[in-house]
């Protein structure tokens, strides 16, 4: 039997007729069973308008689950780490979730839309978990991710065009959301974003995601507004220092190594855990884990030099293998080499820690050893990402 | 181990129950045992069936746990049993004694000797607590446990692996040649099981029996006496035992289990919770989703629970005219006769030539007014039929009766009263989900360091002060208190 891919095609996103035609690469690549841009023709000029005027970027393929009843909070908080008491209706939070040995099984934004009504947005697939963590809680959860469009508009002139295009944001803070008119039906817009700059995401039924592009190309064309791909955001946040699962980390449930999993701790996540709110699944194991200490740690790195050191290993004292690069990038904005990476906890504080970097040179590699320091990340944390109201121009 | 001042609070009085209950009083704990039903004894309880006549879950044992009895001290209390010949009821009848047949069959007194002898250097894993992969065994235990199985020899050593994890059906089918005793084989590894004989890995449930007891044992007095005698050695150390006091909660305050609520609305505090109640009832049903991470509360609610086994009583004017009627019965002609009726049980239906192991108790410990009663385990019975319960219910009494007529064909003018527990009256009766004899199913895949979960294989639960010592921990149920004891023996290990 001969293989036939084109039975099981991807599937368009609701921006698809207008993002296709713009895809001047015809570069395309699967993002959860959908087709989306990987690169519509220039990444570095889709990166640039991230950092100087703005970008879209179509958001669909991410993962929505609904989650409403009496008892939602409740749930969530048994579900995630965060404590959820602590948000308010329209707003959002960074959360993760994790098994019962306390590994990360994903991170995402949960959104707060009511008192009993929430939305989770992530990367991966979760409605099993999700669903064996509802047995007991009168809730329903519900897969919206082919039913909610989202689009993400980010970069200094995101709220100009937001409010050249009739839709003022202007008092809308960091993780607030608002709902405003949008034909004859309504947008929901989140301060939130992937990029670690001033940015919105944007959400609507599919019927309503044309009519939204093409207000914000309208509004955006004097502005530099262009659409983004992939390898330009995936530029932008690592420069804002977040973490993607399957590439920083390997969600719990699917690494087949058993000790590829990783806790929260060691994912710089454990700011997020709120052992004081109650029970919660993990809970127990990330109590022992704060005891006993974590294997591994989730860093940023400063490297010499302008080689990106994309899956490069670390070394102590440039003998002992203590860790690996898990996203690394020649950062225009900041004008280093930065990278994101997984070391061993002991040297989490990066002394004497080398990277072993291949850089390829006119078809010549040339290997280079330099030092490391561990620093803070984002690795770019610009004003603009907070101030309320935004800068106009 | 609790300290002397601490309050334990068991939950069932079954034999796990009582045993466990009885070594933590007897470490000086402050033990209340609590049970649903009016009389202690779990399977062992006697319950009145028709006016008059009272039958026992359980009707035969292979024996109480020898730790138990001794620790216990039941002789004292009156506890004997009185070992029973097998008998394989058909046109030719068959009688086993002591692993033997009358005729001398070679072939079966070998296999019988080998399978025998697996069963004494395996036996000692009951009365430990299961091995784990992780930290905390008791290498020194285990390495003398290893090296007795090694001491088999080489040739049964290598049969020992070999045959571990075969059915009961290959077993009988290579090593023998009369088909009854091959039907006797596949109904002996199958009895209490969700599980035909060609079903994967029944003969290790077969070598669980034989490690057990080696003998098929009636207690003098009736079933009731090990429930009596379990009875008195709890009070004696101390422990009060309170009846007819359902447990609806355990309750918790933060990771720590604090009491009990009882249906009646009643709280009781307690330090040590111990659960001999099926694990995924503790867990889900009594503990709650909300303080259990949600993989182990999904998990507790996938431990496969299916009874197999229907238990028939009958009141009986006068004994039927048979021979060999102070024995353990058994009709089960052939193997294929075994996995026929265990086969429509699998789509939820009811088998049309049931096979049983049958005993008239009477005919040891006799009424005064001179009436009889006969007990049978009929196998196999669906635990969720699909013609409904009460429909099921009546096919399987008839086909059983018809069984049972067949070869003991003077029976149906003497039946007084007659009553069938399909698995799930047994479960409605005896709170084990499912209706099986083990509430987790003895089956490989739940056995040992996977018996109920990997997690909980060690008698604790991610709740402090929470732990299973029920027939659904290892070793399993039956009549012998072995999970009970292991259990307590766990805690006093782990305080």
């Amino acid at each position: 039997m001969t293989l036939r891919f084109d039975l099981t095609p991807l599937l368009p996103t609701a921006f698809a007729a207008r993002t296709e035609p713009l895809n001047r690469l015809m570069r395309f690549g699967p993002w959860a069973g959908y087709r989306t841009a990987l690169c519509y023709g220039d990444t570095e000029m889709e990166y640039a308008a991230i950092r100087n005027t703005a970008m879209v970027y179509d958001l669909c393929p991410m993962t929505k689950y609904r989650i409403t009843g009496v008892e939602a909070e409740d749930y969530l908080q048994r579900l995630t780490l965060r404590n959820v008491k602590k948000l308010p209706v329209d707003a959002v939070h960074y959360t993760a979730w994790v098994n019962d040995a306390g590994k990360v099984l994903d991170d995402g934004t949960l959104f707060r839309l009511g008192p009993q009504d929430f939305m989770i947005c992530c990367q991966e697939r979760h409605l099993p978990w999700l669903l064996d963590s509802a047995h007991g809680f009168d809730i329903t959860v519900t897969d919206q991710t082919a039913d909610l469009a989202g689009l993400s508009l980010q970069g200094p002139l995101a709220a100009t065009i937001l409010a050249k295009a009739g839709l003022d944001v202007a008092a809308l803070k960091p993780f607030r959301l608002t709902r405003l008119p949008l034909g004859n039906g309504q947008v929901m817009i989140s301060r939130t974003g992937f990029t670690g700059d001033l940015g919105y995401e944007l959400w609507v039924t599919p019927d309503l995601a044309l009519p939204l592009w093409d207000r914000l190309e309208q509004a955006g064309s004097v502005y530099g507004l262009r659409p983004a791909g992939n390898d330009a955001l995936n530029l932008a946040r690592i420069e804002a220092g977040f973490v993607i699962a399957t590439v920083d980390f390997i969600p719990a449930h699917q690494a087949l190594r058993e000790d590829r999993a990783r806790s929260p701790f060691e994912l710089g996540l454990g700011w997020m855990v709120d052992f004081d709110k109650g029970p919660f699944t993990g809970r127990r194991a990330l109590l022992r884990e704060r005891e006993t200490g974590s294997k591994w740690a989730l860093v940023g790195l400063d490297i010499p030099g302008n080689v990106a050191a994309e899956g490069a290993i670390l070394y102590h004292a440039k003998r002992h293998e203590v860790g690996h690069v898990t996203s690394a990038a020649w950062s225009p904005i900041t004008k280093r080499s930065i990278a994101i990476a997984e070391i061993s906890a002991k040297h989490a504080k990066g002394s004497d820690v080398w990277v072993e970097i291949y850089a390829e040179r006119e078809l010549h590699y040339a290997k280079l050893m330099l030092p490391v320091r561990v620093v803070e990340r984002p690795f770019f944390n610009p004003a603009r990402k907070r101030a309320t109201p935004p800068e106009r121009f | 181990m609790p300290t002397p001042s601490s309050e334990v609070i068991v939950i069932g009085a079954g034999p796990n129950g009582l045993a466990c209950a009885t070594r933590l009083a007897q470490k000086g704990a402050k033990v209340t045992l609590l049970d649903a039903l009016p009389m202690p004894g779990g399977g062992a309880t006697p319950r009145e069936f028709a006016p008059g006549f009272t039958t026992t879950l359980a009707h035969l044992t292979r024996g109480i746990d020898a730790r138990v009895a001794k620790g216990m001290d039941l002789e004292r209390y009156g506890l004997g049993f009185q070992t029973l010949q097998t008998t394989l009821l058909g046109p030719n009848p068959v009688t086993i004694s002591r692993g033997k047949t009358a005729s001398q069959d070679a072939d079966f007194a070998r296999l019988h000797d080998r399978l025998t002898q697996f069963a004494r250097v395996l036996a000692p894993f009951r009365a430990i607590p299961a091995p784990t992969l992780g930290k905390g065994n008791d290498w020194l235990t285990l390495a003398r446990l290893g090296l007795g199985i090694r001491a088999l020899g080489k040739t049964e050593f290598r049969e020992l692996l070999r045959m571990l994890l075969t059915n009961a059906a290959d077993v009988a089918e290579d090593d023998l040649t009369d088909q009854r005793l091959q039907g006797y084989i596949a109904f002996e590894a199958t009895l209490g099981a969700w599980a035909g004989p060609r079903s994967p890995n029944t003969l290790i449930l077969l070598l669980n029996h034989l490690a057990t007891g080696p003998d098929v044992l009636a207690p003098k007095g009736g079933m009731q006496a090990v429930a009596q005698a379990m009875t008195k050695a709890a009070e004696a150390a101390g422990v009060t035992i309170r009846q007819n006091a359902r447990v609806t909660r355990i309750v918790t305050n933060g990771d720590t289990a604090t009491g009990v609520e009882l249906a009646s609305g009643e709280a009781l505090a307690g330090k040590t919770i111990v659960s001999t109640l099926h694990p995924g009832l503790t867990l889900r049903d009594l503990v709650g989703p909300r303080v259990l991470d949600a993989g182990l509360y999904t998990r507790a609610g996938h431990i496969h629970s299916r009874g197999g086994t229907a238990r028939l009583t009958l009141a009986l004017k006068s004994l039927p005219n048979i021979d060999n009627l102070e024995n353990r019965l058994i009709i089960a002609p052939s193997v294929n006769a075994v996995e026929n009726a265990f086969n429509p049980v699998k789509y939820g239906q009811i088998p049309d030539v049931p096979v049983l192991e049958v005993f008239f108790p009477t005919s040891l410990d006799p009424r005064p007014d001179g009436l009889h009663i006969l007990t049978a385990n009929v196998q196999f019975a669906p635990h969720m039929p699909v013609d409904g319960l009460d429909q099921a219910r009546a096919q399987m009494l008839e086909n059983t009766l018809r069984v049972l007529a067949a070869h003991i064909p003077d029976l149906r003018p003497l039946i007084l009263h007659c009553e069938l527990l399909m698995p799930q009256d047994v479960a409605a009766l005896y709170g084990n989900p499912g209706g099986n004899w083990h509430h987790a199913e003895l089956a490989v895949e739940q056995m040992l360091f996977l018996r109920p979960l990997r997690d909980l294989s060690q008698y604790r639960t991610p709740i402090e002060g929470l732990w299973l010592a029920g027939a659904g921990s290892h070793p399993g149920g039956g009549i012998t208190g072995a999970a009970g004891w292991n259990a307590a023996l766990a805690m006093e290990g782990a305080l």
